[in-house]
């Protein structure tokens, strides 16, 4: 026997002044590894039709879905029901970012001003000829990128932090893993000064308070409370 | 409605798109770049596995050039490409890969010293160079001589698309998103620009530009199992086809990937087998060197694909309530190089089937992955019929992959596309010029606008997402991996039934803004335009060429079929799509069409010219080696192209230099 699921979303349309903001529920049989994305796709398809929910790859790596789940912010493509013990869940869109309609929120924008304002790109001086052997990089050190790479800008960070909620400009877990990457890059030539020019003020690492929302809830586990520490660590040396 | 002006529009914000946008913002162009979803958000973000370039750089690459690259790729595509541009590829892609490590790609890289690999479920030792330490590595992939697959563990279009975005930022090219082209503005021929539908808002806006570029990715979700993004549908190509002029070249070609986790269709890598994972039965029994003793099960997807299905048919595939699958054991690999190297295929197979892939073997079954078809553009990148218009990346036909796509050459293509294309279109952007009266661009949007709102009037009794879904149900049940001529026919007998349909749908929310019913009202009818060309495609090609396979037809006829697809509408009111042909010139080609070194011997009926190519070619390459002319010389001799110099360079290698 499969379970009976309650879905309650909270549904608005800021665009529409007669429009308030509601709470819908609707019902629906559970299924053997039932992603949330599925529970909207059948919902849409079968109930509500113009449900509106941002889904890009469904398989947890572009960072479009996220959305709060009975509470917390997960990415609903890779939260599945039978990890719950509840058959009741409430979704209400992402916190911290412009709501377009219903679970759908403009994370894009808010990412594209924060990858402008930590400068979030190699910054370098010697020009490179394409078709010479290019440079060798320690492999340890290309590890140690990559691992900071790996943030895929979904916004569960700034939607789990305590900072962001008293400070609107807190540049969020994502725009401090950015710097730490830039740091780490052997290519890139920026000296911790400049850095502290990007970060150094209570927008930045030192607005963080250590409440560990964004690690708790990043769906790529990335070790975001230790490299902000170290961030801060070397930045306060400059301070 | 706002009208926009700008020298260079750019359709698509993935790898191909951004790329080219960082091309034309070069060249001093005012470039727009609009996309439906934020640019990082793009399908280029979903490649795992990595990206074909040859460096040679480690110890199981040693030997690898252009040439080998080139080789691959042709055998790979069945001779179905355009080998002048998979010779421009080859020949960029070691640039790009440079490109991409300076512009921040933590590509992994060589450790001097022994590890150990799993070769054909082996453990063996890998001894690498000290003075290679620091170089970039790369690892082994289906359907290729040598391993030549850079990655960034099995994230590496992730990090790409990541770069590729920072750079454009770097460069402040405008990019905006939540925007989608619903029309290509066309006057005499020429391509000026779009009608560009905002998401949020829902209000239409025509973009002229001098050129446009569409680099939209491939039409997969047309099918109802794919590894692809939901966005993936095509509707790049179909605003193409919808001009009327735009021809579509090889939508046929369809590759289906063997192992995308059952049944969910969410990607595993080909990395999983490049490392040294196998593909397993019901039994546990490991099939494919049965069927592929050499390339085993690293032979070309369109053939690993197939063998399974054959094999699954042979009773030998493991039940489950969802249908049969197979299974990917990549547990031989050990713990430690699963959660470095395959970090996220271990989390997909947790999360999506709840095995940990370092204990459980994981269920499998070839899927659609990718798209060889698209807007058909000449090598550099422009539509030969509609003027100004330029497509680059999985969108397009370039005519990189023919028939069959090795894995490692899509985001290969794409920025390699993105560096080549790109500078083409940004040129010819300099140079262009278009005299477009404003009544006409209002005259445009209007057009669409009455059409949006007259789709908000339907009154029928269909849904669109059942349209949709039935859709996805014809094209996997019929266009498949095996197709006939019966099975086709009824397919394409189905699909325009259900075109006829979509003017039978009811659309309960009334509203143009926030109406996702209404965004498949009239995304849906164009992903069936394109399904029809596909289908309809596949029908009249009667022979079994790469991804293309037809029971009917089993063998591989290039007598008949050493052409390309060509579809367009000619006519909106047209039932079905106007299909022509574009041959290829067996006299020209730098391989001459032979067996593939996998998949079924004896199974090619000859072109006329092969042979007499094939003696030329070996003439003509004796002579040449007698006179100890080097292989740039007799590449240029056998199929010269045209390449801009700075990307035609010759590329550096470690122990070879220039050679």
């Amino acid at each position: 026997m499969s379970r009976k699921l309650t879905i309650n979303i909270l549904e608005y349309d800021p665009q529409d002044p007669s429009d308030r903001p509601k709470i819908v529920s609707f019902k629906m049989d559970e299924t053997p590894s039932l992603s949330f994305y599925l529970v909207l796709k059948y919902i849409k398809e079968h109930l509500e039709p113009d449900l509106a929910y941002d889904v890009v790859c469904r398989a947890g790596i572009c960072g479009s879905c996220a959305m709060i789940i009975n509470g917390t912010p997960r990415l609903a493509c890779k939260t599945l029901t039978n990890n719950f013990k509840e058959t009741e869940f409430t979704l209400a869109p992402l916190a911290g970012f412009a709501l377009i309609k219903d679970l759908s929120v403009n994370t894009g924008i808010w990412m594209k001003g924060m990858n402008k304002r930590v400068e979030a790109w190699v910054h370098q001086n010697t020009p490179m000829d394409i078709s010479k052997i290019e440079r060798k990089i320690d492999p340890d050190a290309a590890d140690e990128v990559f691992e900071l790479d790996r943030c895929i800008e979904c916004g569960i960070c700034v939607a789990s932090c305590g900072t962001k909620l008293m400070r609107e400009d807190f540049v969020g877990a994502v725009g401090l893993m950015k710097v730490a990457r830039f740091r780490a890059d052997p290519h890139d030539i920026r000296s911790d000064e400049e850095f502290y020019e990007l970060i150094g003020d209570d927008n930045g690492i030192f607005g963080c308070m250590s409440l560990m929302g964004c690690e708790d809830n990043c769906p790529k586990e990335l070790p975001l409370q230790n490299k902000i520490a170290y961030l801060r660590k070397k930045m306060v040396e400059l301070g | 409605m706002k009208i926009i002006y700008t020298d260079a529009l750019i359709i698509g914000g993935g790898l191909a798109g951004l790329r080219s946008a960082i091309a034309a913002k070069k060249k001093g162009l005012d470039t727009v770049l609009i996309s439906m979803v934020p640019v990082r958000r793009s399908h280029s973000a979903a490649a795992q596995g990595g990206m074909q370039a040859s460096l040679g750089n480690g110890k199981m690459s040693e030997g690898d050039n252009e040439d080998v690259h080139f080789s691959d790729t042709v055998k790979g595509s069945d001779w179905g490409c355009d080998q002048e541009v998979a010779r421009m590829f080859v020949q960029t892609a070691p640039k790009a890969i440079r490109e991409l490590a300076h512009w921040g790609v933590p590509w992994t890289r060589i450790r001097a010293g022994e590890r150990t690999a799993i070769i054909n479920t082996k453990k063996t030792i890998i001894k690498e160079d000290a003075h290679n330490e620091g170089l970039i590595q790369s690892r082994d992939f289906g359907g290729t001589k040598k391993w030549r697959t850079c990655y960034t563990a099995d994230a590496t279009g992730h990090t790409m698309l990541y770069a590729v975005a920072n750079e454009a930022n770097r460069l402040n090219v405008y990019m905006t998103h939540r925007k989608e082209a619903v029309s290509l503005i066309t006057k005499d021929d020429q391509c000026c620009g779009a009608v560009v539908r905002d998401l949020i808002t829902g209000k239409l806006g025509a973009y002229i530009a001098k050129g446009t570029m569409i680099a939209t990715g491939g039409y997969g979700r047309i099918f109802k199992v794919s590894t692809n993004a939901v966005i993936c549908k095509g509707t790049g190509a179909a605003i193409a086809l919808e001009t009327g002029i735009a021809r579509l070249g090889n939508m046929e070609a369809i590759q289906f990937h063997p192992t995308p986790l059952f049944p969910s269709g969410i990607l595993l890598t080909e990395g999983c087998r490049g490392d040294g994972g196998v593909l397993r039965d019901k039994d546990g029994y490991r099939f494919m060197p049965d069927y592929e003793p050499d390339k085993k099960d690293l032979a070309s997807r369109d053939v690993v694909s197939r063998r399974m299905m054959e094999h699954i048919a042979k009773g030998k595939g493991v039940k489950s309530p969802y249908g049969e699958h197979l299974w990917l054991d990549i547990s031989i690999l050990g713990r430690e190089h699963i959660e470095k190297n395959l970090r996220d295929v271990a989390d997909i197979s947790k999360t999506f089937a709840g095995i940990d892939p370092a204990t459980g073997w994981m269920p499998v079954l070839p899927m659609q992955h990718y798209s060889m078809g698209g807007i058909r553009v000449k090598p550099n990148g422009e539509s030969p019929t509609l003027k100004g218009l330029f497509c680059a990346g999985e969108a397009a036909c370039w005519d990189l992959h023919g028939f069959n796509r090795l894995g490692g050459n899509s985001v290969s293509e794409a920025v390699v596309a993105g560096m080549i294309i790109g500078e083409s279109f940004a040129e010819y952007c300099l140079g262009a010029n278009i005299t477009i009266d404003t009544d006409l661009i209002n005259q445009k949007l209007q057009e669409q606008q009455t059409y949006l709102e007259s789709l908000l009037k339907l009154n029928g009794t269909q849904s669109i997402f059942a349209i949709k879904t039935k859709m996805q149900e014809i094209m996997s049940a019929k266009v498949g991996i095996f197709r006939n001529a019966k099975d086709l026919q009824s397919a394409v007998d189905e699909l325009q039934e259900l075109y006829r349909e979509c003017k039978n749908i009811t659309i309960k929310n009334k509203k143009l803004h926030g109406n996702v019913e209404l965004d498949d009202a009239y995304r849906v009818p164009r992903m069936i335009k394109i399904a029809l060309c596909a289908a309809v495609g596949a029908l009249q090609r009667c022979e079994s060429r790469g991804a293309h396979t037809r029971t009917d037809y089993p063998k591989r006829d290039d007598a008949n079929f050493l052409n390309r697809t060509l579809t367009y509408w000619k006519h909106p009111d047209d039932p079905l799509p106007t299909v022509e042909y574009e041959e290829l010139d067996v006299m020209k080609m730098e391989i001459a069409p032979g067996f593939r070194g996998y998949g079924d011997k004896d199974n090619i009926i000859e072109h006329p010219g092969a042979a007499k190519r094939a003696e030329e070619i070996t003439r003509i390459t004796d002579e040449l080696t007698a006179k100890h002319a080097d292989r740039f010389t007799i590449q240029n001799a056998l199929m010269p192209y045209e390449l801009s110099p700075k990307y035609k360079a010759k590329n550096q290698r470690v122990g070879v230099g220039y050679e």
